[in-house]
């Protein structure tokens, strides 16, 4: 079944990459001090090529990623430049090379173990969760496990049910995970490279449809000693009138819909999560304390996603007495995942359903 | 079947004698001890039949798995008492491995094992006090009380797993991590029979092998998976040839000094071959856990034969006694220690404190921000967390 699907999974790189090239622009941080470009896969392919210079236990582990430079070419050249010993290529067993690389965590290396797709960590997720997650406490602080597990997640495009499901909400329960989930090309270079210095296990999703999409990147962000705070959401845009919360692609999705709506003289901030666990609720809460209204924004779906946990958190909070309207969630279908184009579509965020919980929130028409 | 052990020659020379209690003594300095034979899978060579041992072996094995007996007992006990909680699986009947095995190792080799980890852990180094106040919960335990009976620590031993299987490839990694490094260490990767069943062994295996991991997979058979006996469980019960193209090796697991010269073999195998699998024949006396009394899938008569016919601490001590080696006063001596030592540490894990309560919301992550907080059970408690 794997390896009939895996030049599936290759084959629509580049398609994903062409489809979205004509967004780019809208997906674009604004920042004018940004001298160059990156693709966020070579920016996450800079990261892993600094860290591994940088540190000689650092070394990175998975399916296809030496020979093949990677099921999505996120490594390509890096066993060329570091060599068989630090990038190995696994058998698709990802119970047994997860558990091998947590292992290995344990006893003092920084693996990164790279699953080709995050659909695929479910067949590790004891590996993740009762041996990374939990064994640093269950140890009362002696052994901790210094690992990234990493890859593409959430929805791709036309790969049907089981493979377009976003982990985010599943992994950020666990306590002693932390949990990532970059937007940015800025985003995946700095937290990467913070989540492989990290001592704790990091799980670090990335998204498919971003890899081919170039995107700004600061002169310090070139830097090899850029890193970027784990914990700390962004605030993308700022704005008076609404705020609106997301992880991930669907962050851009937000930033196309706060550009529409700026025509209109409604001025959304947008929050870009940055991590999922440890939660930055203070961005939010300031954020909502001062534009009254939240809308929450993400590919996941609804049931104990983010957006209930932030609904949550802004009920427990100062913020909950500053709203004027509901918190209102914009998500994934609470179905899994259709291939039909049209269908598939209909079972993701779009522009047009944040718009709609933007006017409901803020009650205009 | 049964696997009995034979003295068959005593040999040497060498005398030293001196004064214990009012009886004076001779003793040999060693002794030659023939193992059951090894049955051997894809090796053209086995370890060695005959080994030699010294007195300070002999006795330092007999004291050990006389602290594990006792300990297990006493865990038992305390169990009964209400004063340990939740899960507890003795070791009971299988001391001779962990003694047998880290008699062959170095501290600096590593070993993982999965929820029968006392025995291990005190062999690793961890005192009985500290064992027993990680049973009872208490701050004094060798995990503060946060692991409790499944899971302890200390130096290249890493734990005490609760998931069945795995710490199998967690073994694998932790000898990958030996070999990356370049070291002439090995990891020692345990499991029961019932997990040799489970999946990612086989996972495991297959990358151990591909890539050489100097790990040493060992099935502790002791006949039951839970309740569910190895025949009921296992479509092949030879456990050592489980691993198809993993070299393997069985050991009557009930003989400390096959099991030592078994690793020691395996040792030396794995650092210039990959992995290698011993299983360990041996005995459970025990419940699979305390909640088990152990006598619906076996007879309490199965249970006694054991206990007469292979019990691996009753074998040894006529193996050493016969052998010249080490004399009944000695032999009453150690009881007599091991009784006071475990005694003691069983009052100390009684009266021992637990943690303060604040350490609930401590070492849920290394090195976190400094503002992070954690949640309690309702929104008034937002702890500081270290």
């Amino acid at each position: 079944m794997k390896m009939a699907t895996f030049c599936c999974r290759i084959s629509t790189v580049a398609r994903h990459a062409k489809a979205l090239g004509n967004t780019t622009r809208l997906l674009t941080t604004s920042s004018h001090r940004c001298a160059q470009q990156l693709t966020v896969r070579d920016a996450l392919n800079a990261a892993l090529d600094e860290e591994l210079t940088r540190d000689e236990t650092v070394l990175l582990m998975g399916e296809e990623v030496a020979q093949y430079d990677g099921a999505y070419k996120v490594s390509k050249g890096l066993l060329a430049k570091h060599g068989e010993k630090r990038i190995i290529d696994t058998p698709i067993t990802e119970m047994g090379f997860a558990g091998i690389a947590v292992g290995a965590a344990m006893a003092g290396l920084r693996p990164i173990c790279e699953f080709m797709t995050f659909n695929f960590s479910m067949q590790a997720i004891d590996q993740v969760i009762n041996s990374a997650a939990k064994t640093f406490y269950m140890s009362a602080g002696r052994v901790p496990v210094p690992i990234v597990f990493r890859g593409p997640n959430g929805a791709a495009a036309g790969v049907g049910a089981q493979h377009s499901q976003c982990f985010g909400s599943w992994y950020s329960q666990v306590p002693g995970l932390k949990v990532i989930s970059p937007y940015s090309a800025e985003d995946c270079k700095g937290l990467l490279k913070s989540a492989i210095r990290d001592p704790n296990p990091v799980v670090f999703l990335e998204n498919e449809l971003m890899y081919g999409i170039s995107m700004d990147m600061s002169d310090e962000a070139m830097s090899k000693d850029f890193l970027l705070p784990i914990g700390k959401a962004k605030i993308e845009r700022q704005g008076k009138h609404i705020t609106l919360v997301a992880h991930s692609k669907s962050v851009g999705t937000c930033l196309e819909a706060a550009n529409e709506l700026a025509g209109k003289g409604i001025e959304c901030e947008v929050i870009n999560l940055r991590t999922l666990r440890p939660l930055d609720e203070e961005t939010i809460i300031k954020s909502v304390i001062k534009t009254n209204h939240l809308v929450t924004v993400e590919g996941g779906w609804p049931q104990c996603g983010i957006g209930s946990e932030i609904v949550a958190r802004v009920m427990e909070s100062a913020a909950f007495n500053y709203l004027d309207a509901p918190v209102l969630r914009v998500t994934g279908a609470d179905v899994p995942m259709p291939y039909a184009k049209s269908l598939e579509d209909l079972a993701l965020p779009q522009v047009k359903n944040i718009l709609t919980a933007v006017r409901k929130s803020l009650n205009i028409k | 079947m049964l696997a009995v052990t034979r003295l068959s020659l005593i040999q040497n020379s060498l005398h030293k004698c001196g004064i214990l209690g009012t009886v004076q003594v001779c003793h040999l300095s060693e002794a030659t001890h023939n193992v059951t034979p090894y049955k051997l899978h894809r090796l053209d060579q086995g370890p060695n039949t005959t080994v030699t041992y010294t007195r300070e072996d002999a006795l330092k094995y007999y004291k050990q798995m006389r602290m594990i007996r006792v300990m297990e007992t006493t865990a038992g006990n305390l169990y009964k008492s209400k004063i340990i909680r939740g899960f507890c699986h003795l070791y009971s009947g299988q001391e001779a491995i962990a003694v047998g095995m880290e008699a062959a190792i170095t501290p600096e080799d590593s070993v993982i094992t999965a929820y029968r980890a006392h025995g291990w852990t005190y062999v690793r180094g961890v005192s009985v006090h500290a064992v027993l106040a990680e049973l009872t919960g208490r701050k004094t335990g060798c995990a503060n009380g946060k692991g409790g009976s499944m899971h302890m620590y200390t130096k290249n031993f890493y734990g005490g797993n609760g998931i069945v299987g795995a710490q199998v490839p967690l073994g694998a990694g932790i000898a990958f991590a030996h070999k990356y490094r370049q070291e002439d260490n090995i990891c020692i990767s345990l499991y029961g029979d019932g997990a040799a069943n489970q999946g990612q062994l086989f996972e495991a295996f297959n990358i151990a092998k591909l890539w050489n991991l100097p790990c040493i997979f060992v099935c502790e058979n002791n006949g039951f998976g839970m309740g569910t006996s190895a025949a009921r469980a296992s479509a092949c019960t030879d456990y050592y040839t489980r691993g198809d193209y993993v070299p393997g090796l069985w050991v009557d697991g009930m003989d400390v000094l096959g099991v030592k010269e078994a690793t020691r073999f395996a040792k030396d195998y794995v650092l210039k071959n990959g992995p290698i699998l011993i299983e360990a024949f041996t005995y459970r006396y025990h419940g699979h856990s305390m909640s088990d009394p152990g006598t619906s899938y076996r007879t309490r008569e199965e249970v006694q034969e054991v206990r007469q016919t292979r019990d691996p601490i009753g074998k040894f001590k006529d193996v050493i006694v016969n052998s010249g080696l080490v004399t009944n006063a000695e032999i009453k001596k150690i009881e007599d220690d091991v009784k006071k030592e475990v005694g003691d540490a069983a009052e100390l894990a009684k009266t021992d404190p637990e943690l303060p309560l604040e350490e609930l919301y401590s070492h849920i992550y290394m090195n976190p921000p400094q503002d992070m907080k954690v949640r309690g059970c309702d929104d008034t408690v937002f702890a500081s967390t270290k």
